[in-house]
Protein backbone atom coordinates (compact mmCIF):
# COMPACT_ATOMS: atom_id res chain seq x y z
CA UNK A 1 0.00 0.00 0.00
CA UNK A 2 2.35 2.73 1.11
CA UNK A 3 5.20 3.61 -1.62
CA UNK A 4 7.61 5.10 0.89
CA UNK A 5 6.94 3.27 3.97
CA UNK A 6 6.21 4.86 7.50
CA UNK A 7 9.81 5.46 8.81
CA UNK A 8 10.41 7.84 5.80
CA UNK A 9 6.90 9.38 6.37
CA UNK A 10 6.25 13.08 7.73
CA UNK A 11 4.11 11.75 9.86
CA UNK A 12 6.27 9.05 11.22
CA UNK A 13 9.46 11.43 12.08
CA UNK A 14 6.28 13.58 13.76
CA UNK A 15 5.36 10.43 16.45
CA UNK A 16 9.37 10.21 17.26
CA UNK A 17 9.24 13.70 18.31
CA UNK A 18 5.93 13.77 20.14
CA UNK A 19 7.07 9.97 21.59
CA UNK A 20 10.72 11.39 22.54
CA UNK A 21 9.42 14.36 24.04
CA UNK A 22 6.85 13.17 26.33
CA UNK A 23 8.59 10.79 27.47
CA UNK A 24 11.71 13.58 27.99
CA UNK A 25 8.55 15.24 29.96
CA UNK A 26 9.04 12.41 32.21
CA UNK A 27 12.27 12.36 32.60
CA UNK A 28 11.92 16.15 33.52
CA UNK A 29 9.22 15.19 36.66
CA UNK A 30 11.93 12.52 37.55
CA UNK A 31 15.15 15.23 38.21
CA UNK A 32 13.35 18.17 39.41
CA UNK A 33 12.01 15.57 41.95
CA UNK A 34 15.56 14.15 43.18
CA UNK A 35 17.03 18.30 42.56
CA UNK A 36 13.98 19.79 45.21
CA UNK A 37 16.46 17.85 48.06
CA UNK A 38 18.75 20.32 47.60
CA UNK A 39 15.93 23.11 48.14
CA UNK A 40 14.38 20.94 50.84
CA UNK A 41 16.94 19.63 53.12
CA UNK A 42 19.87 21.61 54.15
CA UNK A 43 23.01 21.32 56.21
CA UNK A 44 24.52 17.52 57.31
CA UNK A 45 21.67 16.00 56.78
CA UNK A 46 20.63 17.47 53.19
CA UNK A 47 23.76 16.89 52.01
CA UNK A 48 24.29 13.28 53.07
CA UNK A 49 20.49 12.59 51.51
CA UNK A 50 21.52 14.22 48.28
CA UNK A 51 24.43 12.39 47.99
CA UNK A 52 22.60 9.18 48.69
CA UNK A 53 20.33 10.02 45.71
CA UNK A 54 23.30 10.94 43.34
CA UNK A 55 24.44 6.90 44.24
CA UNK A 56 21.52 5.76 43.88
CA UNK A 57 20.63 7.51 40.28
CA UNK A 58 24.09 6.03 39.02
CA UNK A 59 24.08 2.76 40.13
CA UNK A 60 20.67 1.27 39.68
CA UNK A 61 20.04 -1.03 37.27
CA UNK A 62 16.34 -0.05 36.40
CA UNK A 63 17.42 3.83 36.84
CA UNK A 64 20.40 3.27 34.75
CA UNK A 65 18.14 1.19 32.11
CA UNK A 66 15.70 4.68 32.22
CA UNK A 67 19.02 7.01 32.45
CA UNK A 68 20.20 4.93 28.53
CA UNK A 69 16.12 5.70 27.22
CA UNK A 70 16.62 9.20 28.19
CA UNK A 71 20.17 9.37 26.44
CA UNK A 72 18.65 8.17 22.98
CA UNK A 73 15.19 10.17 23.88
CA UNK A 74 17.09 13.41 23.78
CA UNK A 75 19.65 12.03 20.66
CA UNK A 76 16.41 10.90 18.63
CA UNK A 77 14.04 14.15 19.56
CA UNK A 78 17.32 16.50 18.37
CA UNK A 79 18.46 14.61 15.22
CA UNK A 80 14.76 14.50 14.45
CA UNK A 81 14.70 17.95 15.16
CA UNK A 82 16.96 19.22 12.75
CA UNK A 83 15.81 16.80 9.83
CA UNK A 84 12.28 18.26 10.31
CA UNK A 85 13.99 22.14 10.45
CA UNK A 86 15.49 21.25 6.88
CA UNK A 87 12.62 19.68 5.13
CA UNK A 88 10.77 22.49 6.51
CA UNK A 89 12.94 24.76 5.19
CA UNK A 90 13.30 23.39 2.26
CA UNK A 91 9.59 23.59 1.63
CA UNK A 92 9.23 27.54 1.38
CA UNK A 93 12.55 28.59 -0.60
CA UNK A 94 11.11 31.79 -0.80
CA UNK A 95 9.57 33.88 1.98
CA UNK A 96 7.48 36.34 2.68
CA UNK A 97 7.91 40.22 2.06
CA UNK A 98 5.73 40.42 4.65
CA UNK A 99 4.56 38.05 7.41
CA UNK A 100 2.06 38.23 10.28
CA UNK A 101 2.95 35.02 11.79
CA UNK A 102 1.60 36.76 15.70
CA UNK A 103 -1.47 36.53 13.53
CA UNK A 104 -2.52 33.04 14.17
CA UNK A 105 -0.32 31.33 15.93
CA UNK A 106 1.44 31.55 19.43
CA UNK A 107 4.74 32.77 19.53
CA UNK A 108 6.21 29.54 21.00
CA UNK A 109 5.08 27.37 18.56
CA UNK A 110 6.72 29.26 15.90
CA UNK A 111 10.41 29.28 17.66
CA UNK A 112 10.36 25.41 18.44
CA UNK A 113 13.55 25.24 16.89
CA UNK A 114 15.40 28.07 18.27
CA UNK A 115 14.17 27.10 21.86
CA UNK A 116 15.05 24.10 21.12
CA UNK A 117 18.66 24.81 20.50
CA UNK A 118 19.35 27.24 23.47
CA UNK A 119 17.94 24.15 25.60
CA UNK A 120 20.51 21.87 23.99
CA UNK A 121 23.45 24.58 24.47
CA UNK A 122 22.25 24.71 28.16
CA UNK A 123 22.87 20.58 27.90
CA UNK A 124 25.74 20.00 27.03
CA UNK A 125 27.26 22.52 29.63
CA UNK A 126 24.63 21.18 32.31
CA UNK A 127 26.20 17.47 31.84
CA UNK A 128 29.89 18.61 31.19
CA UNK A 129 29.62 20.51 34.78
CA UNK A 130 27.72 17.79 36.48
CA UNK A 131 27.21 14.41 34.96
CA UNK A 132 30.58 14.39 33.10
CA UNK A 133 31.94 14.99 36.43
CA UNK A 134 30.03 12.50 38.50
CA UNK A 135 31.04 9.14 36.24
CA UNK A 136 34.09 10.61 35.28
CA UNK A 137 35.92 12.95 36.53
CA UNK A 138 37.79 13.94 39.64
CA UNK A 139 35.15 14.04 42.78
CA UNK A 140 35.50 15.24 46.69
CA UNK A 141 33.97 12.25 49.07
CA UNK A 142 32.33 12.33 52.07
CA UNK A 143 31.24 9.43 54.34
CA UNK A 144 32.49 7.28 51.58
CA UNK A 145 29.85 8.79 48.81
CA UNK A 146 30.67 10.83 45.91
CA UNK A 147 29.84 14.54 47.27
CA UNK A 148 28.03 16.12 44.09
CA UNK A 149 26.19 18.26 46.92
CA UNK A 150 29.25 19.98 47.32
CA UNK A 151 30.20 20.11 43.80
CA UNK A 152 26.87 21.58 42.99
CA UNK A 153 26.44 24.36 46.16
CA UNK A 154 30.31 25.45 45.27
CA UNK A 155 29.37 25.87 41.73
CA UNK A 156 26.07 28.14 42.17
CA UNK A 157 28.23 29.84 44.58
CA UNK A 158 29.12 33.98 44.87
CA UNK A 159 32.83 32.64 45.91
CA UNK A 160 33.07 30.79 42.00
CA UNK A 161 34.48 33.30 39.35
CA UNK A 162 31.97 31.80 37.15
CA UNK A 163 28.93 31.45 39.26
CA UNK A 164 26.67 34.71 38.76
CA UNK A 165 26.57 33.49 35.05
CA UNK A 166 26.00 30.35 35.62
CA UNK A 167 22.91 31.29 37.88
CA UNK A 168 21.75 33.57 35.00
CA UNK A 169 22.54 30.68 32.22
CA UNK A 170 20.56 28.10 34.13
CA UNK A 171 17.35 31.10 34.67
CA UNK A 172 17.73 31.57 31.21
CA UNK A 173 17.52 28.47 29.75
CA UNK A 174 14.71 27.15 32.17
CA UNK A 175 13.09 30.43 30.66
CA UNK A 176 13.79 28.58 27.35
CA UNK A 177 12.47 25.29 28.88
CA UNK A 178 9.20 26.82 30.20
CA UNK A 179 8.07 28.28 26.20
CA UNK A 180 9.02 24.92 24.34
CA UNK A 181 7.20 22.79 26.70
CA UNK A 182 3.87 25.30 26.46
CA UNK A 183 3.44 24.42 22.87
CA UNK A 184 5.32 20.92 23.06
CA UNK A 185 4.05 19.29 25.75
CA UNK A 186 -0.32 19.46 24.41
CA UNK A 187 1.49 18.99 20.76
CA UNK A 188 2.95 15.53 21.68
CA UNK A 189 -0.63 14.21 22.28
CA UNK A 190 -2.34 15.89 18.74
CA UNK A 191 0.81 14.10 16.82
CA UNK A 192 0.10 11.17 18.45
CA UNK A 193 -3.67 11.89 17.16
CA UNK A 194 -4.97 11.84 20.96
CA UNK A 195 -7.92 14.54 20.48
CA UNK A 196 -10.95 14.80 22.41
CA UNK A 197 -13.62 16.73 23.22
CA UNK A 198 -13.31 16.85 27.04
CA UNK A 199 -9.80 15.48 27.53
CA UNK A 200 -7.80 17.69 24.69
CA UNK A 201 -8.51 21.50 27.06
CA UNK A 202 -7.40 19.32 30.41
CA UNK A 203 -4.16 18.38 28.34
CA UNK A 204 -3.75 22.01 26.97
CA UNK A 205 -3.79 22.96 30.90
CA UNK A 206 -1.66 19.90 32.39
CA UNK A 207 0.63 21.30 29.56
CA UNK A 208 0.81 24.74 30.34
CA UNK A 209 0.98 24.17 34.56
CA UNK A 210 3.90 21.61 33.80
CA UNK A 211 5.63 24.17 31.39
CA UNK A 212 5.21 26.87 33.85
CA UNK A 213 5.74 24.74 37.37
CA UNK A 214 9.02 22.32 36.41
CA UNK A 215 10.91 25.35 34.84
CA UNK A 216 10.30 27.43 37.67
CA UNK A 217 11.37 25.25 40.35
CA UNK A 218 14.68 23.91 38.53
CA UNK A 219 15.16 27.86 38.33
CA UNK A 220 14.42 28.21 41.67
CA UNK A 221 17.22 26.20 43.40
CA UNK A 222 20.80 27.37 41.72
CA UNK A 223 18.83 31.17 42.45
CA UNK A 224 18.09 30.18 46.24
CA UNK A 225 21.53 28.29 46.30
CA UNK A 226 23.40 31.63 45.22
CA UNK A 227 21.44 33.83 47.18
CA UNK A 228 22.19 31.86 50.92
CA UNK A 229 25.67 31.69 50.33
CA UNK A 230 25.99 35.67 49.86
CA UNK B 1 -10.06 55.69 -0.73
CA UNK B 2 -6.60 56.34 -2.10
CA UNK B 3 -4.21 53.46 -1.46
CA UNK B 4 -0.25 52.73 -2.12
CA UNK B 5 -0.60 48.36 -3.43
CA UNK B 6 3.52 46.62 -3.09
CA UNK B 7 2.51 43.60 -5.32
CA UNK B 8 4.82 40.91 -6.14
CA UNK B 9 5.25 40.85 -9.92
CA UNK B 10 6.90 37.99 -11.85
CA UNK B 11 7.24 37.23 -15.25
CA UNK B 12 7.20 33.44 -15.23
CA UNK B 13 8.90 30.43 -12.98
CA UNK B 14 11.89 31.17 -14.01
CA UNK B 15 12.02 35.07 -13.50
CA UNK B 16 13.49 35.86 -10.22
CA UNK B 17 10.63 38.53 -9.42
CA UNK B 18 10.42 42.05 -7.30
CA UNK B 19 7.42 43.97 -5.07
CA UNK B 20 6.47 47.49 -7.56
CA UNK B 21 4.65 49.84 -6.07
CA UNK B 22 1.39 51.18 -7.73
CA UNK B 23 -0.77 54.30 -5.96
CA UNK B 24 -4.48 53.69 -6.19
CA UNK B 25 -6.88 56.44 -5.95
CA UNK B 26 -10.72 56.36 -5.72
CA UNK B 27 -11.51 52.88 -4.61
CA UNK B 28 -14.65 52.67 -3.54
CA UNK B 29 -14.76 51.33 0.59
CA UNK B 30 -18.27 48.40 -1.06
CA UNK B 31 -15.45 47.19 -3.87
CA UNK B 32 -13.83 43.63 -3.15
CA UNK B 33 -10.59 43.40 -2.96
CA UNK B 34 -10.74 41.58 -6.70
CA UNK B 35 -12.65 44.65 -7.91
CA UNK B 36 -9.96 46.59 -6.57
CA UNK B 37 -7.05 44.13 -8.49
CA UNK B 38 -9.58 44.90 -11.72
CA UNK B 39 -9.04 48.68 -11.14
CA UNK B 40 -6.04 48.31 -10.67
CA UNK B 41 -5.14 46.14 -13.49
CA UNK B 42 -7.13 48.57 -15.78
CA UNK B 43 -5.07 51.20 -14.82
CA UNK B 44 -2.05 49.55 -15.85
CA UNK B 45 -3.37 49.10 -18.98
CA UNK B 46 -3.87 52.21 -19.36
CA UNK B 47 -0.91 53.24 -19.17
CA UNK B 48 0.52 50.41 -21.50
CA UNK B 49 1.97 48.20 -18.73
CA UNK B 50 1.46 44.37 -18.34
CA UNK B 51 -1.40 43.74 -16.14
CA UNK B 52 -1.34 41.81 -12.80
CA UNK B 53 -1.96 38.24 -13.36
CA UNK B 54 -4.21 36.58 -10.45
CA UNK B 55 -6.15 33.42 -9.76
CA UNK B 56 -10.21 34.13 -9.19
CA UNK B 57 -13.43 32.51 -10.62
CA UNK B 58 -16.67 32.34 -9.03
CA UNK B 59 -15.88 35.54 -6.88
CA UNK B 60 -18.46 34.12 -4.48
CA UNK B 61 -16.38 32.29 -2.08
CA UNK B 62 -16.83 28.72 -3.08
CA UNK B 63 -14.59 27.80 -5.95
CA UNK B 64 -11.30 28.36 -3.99
CA UNK B 65 -9.16 30.03 -6.98
CA UNK B 66 -8.46 33.25 -5.19
CA UNK B 67 -5.50 33.41 -3.80
CA UNK B 68 -3.53 36.44 -2.43
CA UNK B 69 -0.97 36.69 0.65
CA UNK B 70 -2.05 39.89 1.92
CA UNK B 71 -0.69 41.89 4.47
CA UNK B 72 1.00 38.57 5.72
CA UNK B 73 -1.75 36.81 5.78
CA UNK B 74 -3.90 34.44 3.49
CA UNK B 75 -6.66 36.29 2.28
CA UNK B 76 -6.10 39.34 4.39
CA UNK B 77 -7.11 40.31 7.59
CA UNK B 78 -10.31 38.84 8.19
CA UNK B 79 -11.10 35.10 9.14
CA UNK B 80 -13.61 32.91 7.22
CA UNK B 81 -13.20 34.91 4.06
CA UNK B 82 -11.43 34.44 0.78
CA UNK B 83 -9.80 37.18 -1.12
CA UNK B 84 -13.15 37.43 -3.21
CA UNK B 85 -14.83 37.92 0.15
CA UNK B 86 -12.87 40.43 1.13
CA UNK B 87 -14.07 44.36 0.89
CA UNK B 88 -12.08 47.55 0.64
CA UNK B 89 -13.95 48.83 3.83
CA UNK B 90 -11.71 46.28 5.94
CA UNK B 91 -8.90 49.26 5.14
CA UNK B 92 -8.00 52.55 5.67
CA UNK B 93 -7.96 55.63 3.33
CA UNK B 94 -4.12 55.64 2.81
CA UNK B 95 -2.74 52.37 3.63
CA UNK B 96 -0.47 50.29 1.86
CA UNK B 97 -1.11 46.71 1.13
CA UNK B 98 1.53 44.05 0.42
CA UNK B 99 -0.05 41.45 -1.84
CA UNK B 100 1.95 38.70 -2.50
CA UNK B 101 1.60 35.14 -4.18
CA UNK B 102 0.99 31.61 -2.00
CA UNK B 103 5.14 30.59 -1.01
CA UNK B 104 5.27 27.28 -1.21
CA UNK B 105 7.89 25.45 -3.15
CA UNK B 106 4.77 22.72 -4.28
CA UNK B 107 3.21 26.07 -5.53
CA UNK B 108 5.63 27.28 -7.47
CA UNK B 109 4.80 31.04 -8.81
CA UNK B 110 3.35 30.66 -12.76
CA UNK B 111 3.03 34.49 -13.13
CA UNK B 112 2.79 37.64 -10.76
CA UNK B 113 0.01 36.21 -7.81
CA UNK B 114 -0.93 32.93 -10.12
CA UNK B 115 0.62 29.51 -8.43
CA UNK B 116 0.59 25.99 -9.57
CA UNK B 117 -1.67 23.99 -7.34
CA UNK B 118 -2.01 21.14 -8.85
CA UNK B 119 -0.04 19.50 -6.04
CA UNK B 120 -2.96 19.31 -4.26
CA UNK B 121 -4.80 17.76 -7.39
CA UNK B 122 -1.99 14.82 -7.31
CA UNK B 123 -2.98 14.60 -3.51
CA UNK B 124 -6.73 13.82 -4.20
CA UNK B 125 -5.80 11.43 -7.46
CA UNK B 126 -3.74 9.03 -5.16
CA UNK B 127 -6.85 8.35 -2.77
CA UNK B 128 -9.81 11.25 -2.49
CA UNK B 129 -12.08 9.22 -3.85
CA UNK B 130 -14.25 5.93 -3.34
CA UNK B 131 -14.53 3.12 -5.66
CA UNK B 132 -17.78 2.50 -6.61
CA UNK B 133 -19.34 0.61 -9.62
CA UNK B 134 -21.49 3.21 -11.71
CA UNK B 135 -23.08 0.07 -13.90
CA UNK B 136 -26.33 1.69 -13.15
CA UNK B 137 -27.06 -0.91 -10.05
CA UNK B 138 -25.08 1.47 -7.21
CA UNK B 139 -26.74 1.55 -4.06
CA UNK B 140 -28.18 5.56 -3.04
CA UNK B 141 -26.12 6.91 -0.80
CA UNK B 142 -29.57 8.24 1.06
CA UNK B 143 -30.33 4.49 1.57
CA UNK B 144 -26.93 4.17 4.23
CA UNK B 145 -27.99 5.20 7.59
CA UNK B 146 -25.40 7.50 8.59
CA UNK B 147 -25.42 8.62 12.54
CA UNK B 148 -26.07 12.73 12.51
CA UNK B 149 -22.92 13.57 14.02
CA UNK B 150 -20.88 11.63 11.45
CA UNK B 151 -22.48 12.96 8.69
CA UNK B 152 -22.12 16.71 9.85
CA UNK B 153 -18.58 16.13 10.60
CA UNK B 154 -17.88 14.76 7.40
CA UNK B 155 -19.30 17.68 5.61
CA UNK B 156 -17.75 20.11 8.02
CA UNK B 157 -14.51 18.39 6.26
CA UNK B 158 -16.02 18.13 2.64
CA UNK B 159 -16.36 22.06 2.91
CA UNK B 160 -12.86 22.20 2.33
CA UNK B 161 -12.62 24.34 -1.36
CA UNK B 162 -8.55 23.45 -2.05
CA UNK B 163 -7.64 27.39 -1.75
CA UNK B 164 -4.32 26.12 0.07
CA UNK B 165 -4.51 28.91 2.32
CA UNK B 166 -3.44 26.27 4.88
CA UNK B 167 0.13 25.63 3.40
CA UNK B 168 0.81 29.42 2.12
CA UNK B 169 0.05 30.53 6.36
CA UNK B 170 2.02 27.35 8.04
CA UNK B 171 5.48 28.18 8.97
CA UNK B 172 6.22 25.20 7.23
CA UNK B 173 4.19 25.36 3.78
CA UNK B 174 2.73 21.97 5.57
CA UNK B 175 -0.14 20.50 3.33
CA UNK B 176 -1.81 19.06 7.02
CA UNK B 177 -5.24 20.80 7.20
CA UNK B 178 -5.47 20.23 3.36
CA UNK B 179 -4.81 16.55 3.08
CA UNK B 180 -6.66 15.67 6.96
CA UNK B 181 -10.04 17.37 5.38
CA UNK B 182 -9.57 15.23 2.73
CA UNK B 183 -8.86 12.51 4.19
CA UNK B 184 -11.62 12.76 7.02
CA UNK B 185 -14.39 13.77 4.63
CA UNK B 186 -14.41 9.75 3.93
CA UNK B 187 -12.91 8.36 6.67
CA UNK B 188 -16.15 9.79 8.64
CA UNK B 189 -18.90 7.93 6.29
CA UNK B 190 -19.76 4.23 5.56
CA UNK B 191 -18.33 4.53 2.11
CA UNK B 192 -15.25 5.48 2.93
CA UNK B 193 -14.42 3.14 5.39
CA UNK B 194 -13.37 -0.42 2.91
CA UNK B 195 -10.61 2.09 1.57
CA UNK B 196 -9.78 4.04 4.69
CA UNK B 197 -6.57 2.68 5.43
CA UNK B 198 -4.83 2.54 1.57
CA UNK B 199 -6.20 6.02 1.24
CA UNK B 200 -4.70 7.68 4.49
CA UNK B 201 -1.47 5.94 3.06
CA UNK B 202 -1.58 6.96 -0.09
CA UNK B 203 -2.64 10.68 0.20
CA UNK B 204 0.54 10.97 3.14
CA UNK B 205 2.86 9.77 0.83
CA UNK B 206 1.76 11.86 -2.07
CA UNK B 207 1.62 15.35 0.01
CA UNK B 208 5.22 13.88 0.77
CA UNK B 209 6.73 13.59 -2.22
CA UNK B 210 4.95 16.94 -3.16
CA UNK B 211 7.85 18.61 -1.11
CA UNK B 212 5.23 19.76 1.40
CA UNK B 213 6.82 20.92 4.64
CA UNK B 214 6.12 18.72 8.18
CA UNK B 215 3.20 19.90 10.52
CA UNK B 216 4.42 21.62 13.86
CA UNK B 217 1.22 22.02 15.27
CA UNK B 218 1.34 25.80 15.50
CA UNK B 219 -2.39 25.96 14.68
CA UNK B 220 -2.23 28.74 12.21
CA UNK B 221 -3.58 27.03 9.05
CA UNK B 222 -6.81 26.25 11.04
CA UNK B 223 -7.25 30.11 11.99
CA UNK B 224 -6.52 31.44 8.48
CA UNK B 225 -8.61 28.51 6.79
CA UNK B 226 -11.46 30.40 4.94
CA UNK B 227 -14.00 27.22 5.64
CA UNK B 228 -13.53 26.79 9.14
CA UNK B 229 -11.59 23.33 8.91
CA UNK B 230 -10.50 22.59 12.12
CA UNK B 231 -7.09 20.95 13.91
CA UNK B 232 -9.39 17.58 14.59
CA UNK B 233 -9.10 16.43 10.91
CA UNK B 234 -4.92 16.65 11.48
CA UNK B 235 -5.23 14.44 14.81
CA UNK B 236 -8.02 11.98 12.79
CA UNK B 237 -5.61 11.54 10.06
CA UNK B 238 -2.29 11.44 12.26
CA UNK B 239 -4.70 8.40 14.00
CA UNK B 240 -5.43 6.93 11.07
CA UNK B 241 -2.28 6.91 9.35
CA UNK B 242 -0.45 5.00 12.47
CA UNK B 243 -3.40 2.58 12.37
CA UNK B 244 -2.87 2.15 8.78
CA UNK B 245 1.01 1.44 8.90
CA UNK B 246 0.16 -1.01 12.18
CA UNK B 247 -1.97 -3.09 10.45
CA UNK B 248 -0.52 -3.06 7.13
CA UNK B 249 -0.36 -6.70 4.98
Amino acid sequence: MSNTGILKSSLAKKYVMALTGLFLCLFLAGHLAGNLQLLLKTGEAGQQAFNEYAEFMTTFPLVKLLSYLTYASVLFHVIDGIVLSMQNRKARPVGYVKENGAANAKWSSRNMGILGTIILVFLVSHMQTFWYKMHFGAMPMHNGLKDLHTVVVEFFSPDNSIGLIAVVGYVLAQAALAFHLSHGFQSGFQSLGFRHAKYTPVIEKAGMTFALLVPALFAAIPVFLYITQL
Amino acid sequence: MDLTLKVWRQNGPNDKGRIETYPVSGVSPDMSFLEMMDMLNDQIIRDGGDPVAFDHDCREGICGMCSMFINGEAHGPNRGVTTCQLHMRSFKDGDTITIEPWRASAFPVVKDLAVDRSAFDRVIQAGGYISVNTSGETLDANAIPVPKAQADEAFNAATCIGCGACVATCKNASAMLFVSAKVSQFALLPQGQPERASRVQRMVDQMDKEGFGNCTNTGACAVECPKGIDLSNIARMNRDFLSASASEE
